[in-house]
């Protein structure tokens, strides 16, 4: 445990209902930060002060170290593959695997989605390495996630106006084109606090119920939970993080003053989670005990 | 929220509040009144209030006035922080005018008025707000670069204005910069001297906290006593500043939250 280690008898900041956080990343010590052991206990140790039962989180390859991180080299992708895998394995109540993959290299990419699932991974992670829209690619991926049934967390940038270094980024118009294609899929779309116009989002994604959004991202607007809970319902979104607890905090401690009933939170906490993952993946995590919670 | 730990913290006034509406999108319900139940509802005991809508118009005098009335009935807990726009003739009388009006301390918006960090007329504000005993409030930014519309083009505050204010020979106002993240904070901080480090204040509502830790660094090397509360009513979720208090690291960090500054001890009540 770090600095922060938790105190006995607090109760989690976020609240004792349960709480998973279906936007999460760790990072290996193949990045290119000496601080990368300290910043996976921060996540895991802050998570338990939160409350968070669940993180279900990806690496993205080298996070810029040996690649770029939302153009991950496959062999880079395989190693952080392997390395959020065994962390999944290690605390296997507390954190859940997406398989992360860049899908301009689509043989090996659907090779690490059948190694993945076949080691517990219970969702696919598409980073900004292709845009949504371009379905000779990203097809194949929605394909695989309707077969092994696990939802598909795509990077979106809100209202995306023009190209943003360092990442080719859809937004929910985009997203929305692939996923009317797959009906069968229930794409999460990441962080409207993420960047970009979050306005834009909302009616850009109404009319395709396979959409689901998070509220993940260090955007904490005046209006942003408003808006989305009057545009797609609390059915359709839930609470994460993202790579910011603070505001996770933040937005969760908003969500009764955002026009959310006791029902809509626990739906965005953690009933929708349990909804769009494979049925068992929190069963461990939503029994466990917080740690000195 | 009652479910919700979190750590206690004694009475404050908030640094950063506005009330108006907002050139580039909606902000729901900008009221006075409202303001004044989400204060006590997050725990602050008085606001500094800037009237919002005035921060991007020309002439700040008109803004003021409706600043002034708007707050009349509540000035038992939002005082004005009106807008002094130093190239504009007789701000002088608009600062007088604050004073007279009760504002603990002015906003002033640089950028938005073209104002580069060695421009005089900000150096001259500056030194007229130590002289009339009112802090000098600049804000980084009101939204994140990522979502501006395209007509704000104004651009950020930089940390090179604030230190050349804090470095005016003379200076005796206190300034309070809101919406720094890490990077500006430890670029003004450790560029000034340490006399002249005591002049400069910072909210932390853009300092991100776990897993990166940038708050925790920031009270453990800037220190607790230069961070002031802040809401950022109503552009941002008010509980901002308090998550990043509750989720410093438990321990020495956590009595170091006590020594956070505030409006009532940046500018007391004159």
């Amino acid at each position: 445990m770090t600095e922060s280690s938790t105190t006995m008898n607090m109760p989690p900041l976020g609240g004792a209902e349960p709480l998973i956080d279906p936007h999460a990343h760790f990072h290996t010590p193949l990045t290119n930060r000496g601080d990368w052991a300290r910043y996976n206990a921060s996540r895991l140790d802050v998570g338990e002060r939160i409350g968070i039962r669940c993180h279900v989180a990806s690496i993205l390859g080298s996070w810029g170290a040996t690649s770029p991180t939302y153009f991950a080299s496959p062999d880079d992708q395989t190693r952080a593959n392997d390395f959020m895998l065994d962390l999944a394995d290690q605390h296997a109540d507390r954190v859940r695997a997406y398989v992360a993959v860049n899908p301009n290299f689509t043989a090996h990419a659907l090779a690490e989605i059948e190694r993945g699932m076949a080691r517990g991974a219970v969702g696919i992670k598409l980073a900004a390495a292709r845009r949504t829209t371009d379905f000779a690619l990203l097809d194949e991926i929605g394909a695989a996630a309707a077969h092994f049934g696990v939802p598909v967390l795509q990077h979106i940038w809100q209202h995306r106006r023009r190209e943003w270094p360092n990442q080719e980024a859809s937004d929910g118009v985009e997203l929305a084109r692939l996923a009317v294609r797959h009906p069968t899929v229930t794409f999460l779309l990441a962080h409207i606090g993420g960047g970009g116009d979050w306005a834009h989002t909302n009616p850009a994604v109404v009319d395709v119920p396979n959409i689901v959004m998070d509220f993940s991202g260090s955007g904490i607007d005046r209006g942003m939970i408003d808006e989305a809970l009057r545009w797609v319902g609390a059915q359709r979104l839930l609470w994460a993080c993202d790579l910011t607890l603070c505001t996770g905090l933040t937005k969760l401690r908003a969500l009764a003053y955002a026009g959310a009933s006791p029902n809509d939170i626990a739906d965005m906490r953690w009933r929708n989670a349990v909804r769009i993952f494979p049925r068992g993946t929190f069963d461990a995590s939503l029994e466990r005990p917080l740690e000195a919670a | 929220m009652s479910e919700m730990a979190s750590v206690t913290s004694p009475a404050r006034v908030d640094t950063c509040a506005w009330i108006g509406g907002y050139p580039f999108r909606d902000v729901p319900h900008p009221d006075p009144d409202v303001l004044v139940r989400v204060l006590e509802r997050e725990g602050f005991t008085g606001a500094w209030v800037g009237h919002l809508p005035g921060a991007f118009h020309r002439d700040p005098v008109p803004a003021n006035r409706s600043l002034y009335t708007a707050l009349a009935p509540h000035r038992a807990v939002l005082a004005p922080a009106p807008i002094v726009r130093p190239d504009w003739p007789k701000w002088e009388q608009t600062l007088r005018n604050a004073v007279d009006e009760g504002a603990p301390a002015i906003r002033a918006y640089p950028t938005l008025w073209g104002l580069g960090a060695e421009h005089l007329a900000m150096a001259e504000l500056a030194l007229a707000c130590g002289e009339a005993g009112v802090a000098l409030h600049l804000t980084v930014r009101f939204e994140d670069v990522r979502q501006r519309h395209p007509l704000d083009t104004a651009g950020d505050l930089t940390a090179a204005h604030v230190r050349r204010l804090a470095r005016l020979p003379g200076l005796r106002a206190n300034i309070v910069v809101a919406g720094a993240g890490r990077e500006f904070i430890e670029e003004t901080h450790w560029g000034l001297t340490p006399e002249e480090q005591q002049r400069v204040f910072y909210d932390w509502h853009w300092v991100w906290g776990p897993p990166e830790d940038h708050f925790a660094h920031l009270v453990r090397t800037v220190g607790a006593e230069r961070f002031a509360w802040a809401s950022w009513w109503p552009l941002r979720l008010t509980q901002q500043a308090q998550a990043l208090v509750d989720l410093l690291p438990r321990g020495p960090l956590e009595d170091h939250a006590r020594s956070f500054a505030h409006g009532g001890t940046i500018a007391p009540p004159r």
